[in-house]
């Protein structure tokens, strides 16, 4: 399988001006919100502690947990199935759509859903999926996969999307007023509620101890999606699940805080049992959750909450757009978990970083992200998943550093070398360092020349 | 092998050593800001909007308050409205409704939230596909946040409950708010005491 080139892809998205600046500034303003929540609560650290103590606890005790929310899902009236990948998810989908004669379905926004295709799976089967939450709609009649986990259409202007509103639903393309496209969508949508046979959400969170299914969402599009169809599928990562009602409080309020700096989304829907005449499914879905599960220094990002706040903050997320990643997750957290699903495919991800740490500081769980891509880093050399230019750049940086004297004599010729060489050794084609930066005055000295000049004691 | 009991079996081999389940405190220190005043804020903050009721009937208030409505559907006794909620006919048959009523079980000062059941809804439907929904709120069953309103246990048995903070909304092209997305238009908080409720 072809690797994942995120520099390339890049460079594509980094070229559209107007799309990366707004991109750039929309999510610092979402970080900055996300600051502004956070701090206005006293006890936000203690939260973060509480949130990830919760959420290891239930990880170390997965099966048992998984179990009790079947248990008390069962004894609510819901069906419980477990799918071991996508493949077999979407089966499960189609099978329940088709045993209950159902030809149309409306769906809440799931990245689960992303991750396993299902929607492709479906319509070459003759089932009309219906995206209803805008941004992942919009994404949908682009023909596009989301590119942020919350935002799923947050690269595209207002222009991109009366382009194609208009193409696909019959808006008026002079017209890219955001009120007019929202308001489009929103009627467009409306009719389908009314008729589908089906609904389907994704889980922010399972409670184990009753069997609910919890769903946070802003637009209303879940709730319509399950209140009106008869049939309810909610599929559901195996790391959802937390043990009881009470935890949610943690989480609900760090969530949307997090995710887009609201101290709520407008809608926490606590799906239990279905209504009376209706049918409720739960699909629990591993689809190498289980096998990150046994990996000693990876497990801890399945206390993921799926906020987003990583790939807010992220000075490489925000200048190179999500779909650079070419992946369901992109982001500080995309580029912990993909490697998990292809290693070669998504091999160049964890490069794809400043090792900053932003991410581990706006955690609301506490996953030591940078660490992991810096852990990933390692696994990708070691198995020998680097492309030869990176492979050989670092064996010889590997040996100019190991050795004190060769380092003195590259830091000394690299200072010279800036000063005289022509500009076109630095900023060729093939150096790919020089294409969007320029080289700071190199010192008059190096720091060890300096340092044995003025403060060596031999001296 | 099921693939109920692969999953388990493989999670069972994979799980790391055991951590333990911290208590959750409830961080409901005493606030200076009385409890409605901080409901008010959140629920403003949201895009809703937070009337007192008037001594008088409380339809009139909301004519008043959606003048321009033909279809007030009610899902509590306390209000009439101009047509009748049926459990008992599809969902979907709400679509026409303009303006939803209901009474909310309790309130989250500090999100701004109320907290609604299929119980109170009659319809679930009602609070989704309604243009705007009229909510009546007793001043007295407010809570400070969310871990305490998580406290409520037996709330949390209804088939289906739901946290409603303002009205629907989003901001999905280019973080333009627009209230008003799939669901509700409108929200206002009609505060007023519970029928049964002691002092009314």
């Amino acid at each position: 399988m072809k690797r994942i080139d995120h520099s390339e892809a890049s460079s594509k998205f980094i070229k559209a001006k107007d799309h990366l600046e707004f991109h750039d500034k929309r999510l610092w303003d979402l970080r900055k919100k996300r600051d502004r929540e956070s701090e206005h609560l006293p006890e936000w650290e203690e939260l973060r502690t509480l949130a990830s103590a919760i959420k290891e606890h239930t990880l170390t005790h997965l099966a048992d947990y998984l179990e009790e929310f079947e248990r008390n899902a069962i004894a609510n009236g819901a069906t419980v199935h477990w799918a071991r990948d996508a493949a077999e998810h979407n089966q499960i989908v189609l099978d329940i759509l088709e045993a209950n004669g159902a030809r149309t379905l409306v769906k809440a926004k799931s990245m689960l859903t992303d991750e396993c295709e299902m929607r492709p799976f479906l319509e070459t089967r003759g089932i009309e999926v219906m995206e209803t939450d805008l941004g992942e709609r919009i994404q949908q009649l682009d023909d596009e996969p989301p590119s942020h986990i919350v935002v799923p259409a947050v690269h595209k202007l207002r222009g991109d999307v009366a382009r194609v509103f208009a193409e696909k639903i019959g808006t008026d393309p002079g017209n890219s007023d955001v009120h007019y496209l929202a308001e489009s969508q929103r009627m467009h949508t409306r009719p389908y509620f009314l008729r589908a046979e089906a609904g389907m959400t994704g889980a922010n969170f399972a409670v184990a101890e009753t069997g609910t299914v919890v769903v946070c969402t802003n637009e209303g599009n879940a709730d319509l999606s399950v209140n009106l169809p008869k049939l309810h599928i909610a599929s559901i990562g195996v790391e959802k699940v937390i043990p009881k009602v009470e935890h949610l409080g943690v989480f609900v309020r760090m969530l949307s805080r997090s995710a887009l700096g609201s101290p709520i989304t407008q809608l926490t829907s606590h799906f239990r049992a279905p209504r009376p005449g209706a049918r409720m499914h739960v699909i629990l879905v591993d689809n190498g959750r289980v096998e990150r599960l046994g990996m000693a220094d990876f497990w801890p990002s399945l206390k993921c909450i799926r906020c987003g706040a990583c790939m807010n903050t992220c000075p490489v997320y925000r200048r190179s757009g999500g779909l650079s990643y070419g992946a369901t997750y992109s982001g500080p957290i995309g580029v912990i978990i993909d490697p998990t699903f292809n290693l070669r495919k998504f091999s160049l991800l964890p490069f794809a970083s400043t090792l900053n740490g932003s991410c581990t500081s706006v955690c609301p769980v506490r996953i030591n992200i940078h660490e992991q891509i810096y852990k990933w880093r390692q696994v990708i050399a070691e198995r020998n998943q680097l492309p030869i230019v990176k492979q050989e750049a670092m064996r010889a940086a590997g040996k100019v550093l190991a050795s004190p004297r060769l380092y003195r004599a590259a830091a000394e010729a690299a200072n010279a070398g800036i000063s005289t060489l022509p500009r076109m050794v630095m900023y060729n084609p093939l150096n790919a360092w020089g294409r969007q930066r320029e080289v700071p005055d190199a010192p008059l000295l190096t720091f060890r020349q300096w340092y044995v000049k003025f403060r060596s004691p031999k001296q | 092998m099921s693939a109920r009991e692969d999953i388990l079996g493989r999670i069972r081999k994979n799980q790391p050593a055991a951590t333990p389940l911290p208590p959750v405190p409830t961080f409901d220190a005493v606030d200076s800001v009385p409890l409605l005043e901080r409901f008010e804020a959140g629920v403003v903050r949201m895009g809703g909007k937070v009337v007192a009721a008037p001594a008088g009937p409380l339809d009139a208030l909301i004519r008043s308050l959606h003048p321009e409505a033909r279809v007030v559907c009610s899902a509590t006794p306390e209000v009439a409205g101009t047509c009748p909620l049926d459990p008992s006919r599809p969902p979907a048959e709400l679509a026409g409704v303009d303006v939803g009523v209901v009474r909310a079980v309790f309130g989250v000062a500090e999100t701004g939230s109320v907290w609604l059941t299929q119980a109170e809804f009659g319809v679930s439907a009602l609070g989704f596909l309604s243009q705007h929904l009229v909510v009546l709120l007793d001043p007295a069953r407010i809570v400070g946040n969310m871990h305490l309103a998580y406290r409520e246990q037996a709330q949390f048995d209804a088939p289906y409950g739901v946290f409603m903070t303002g009205p629907s909304a989003t901001a999905d092209i280019e973080g333009v708010l627009i209230h008003g997305a799939q669901g509700i238009r409108s929200l206002t908080i009609v505060l007023a005491g519970a029928p049964d409720a002691p002092g009314r």
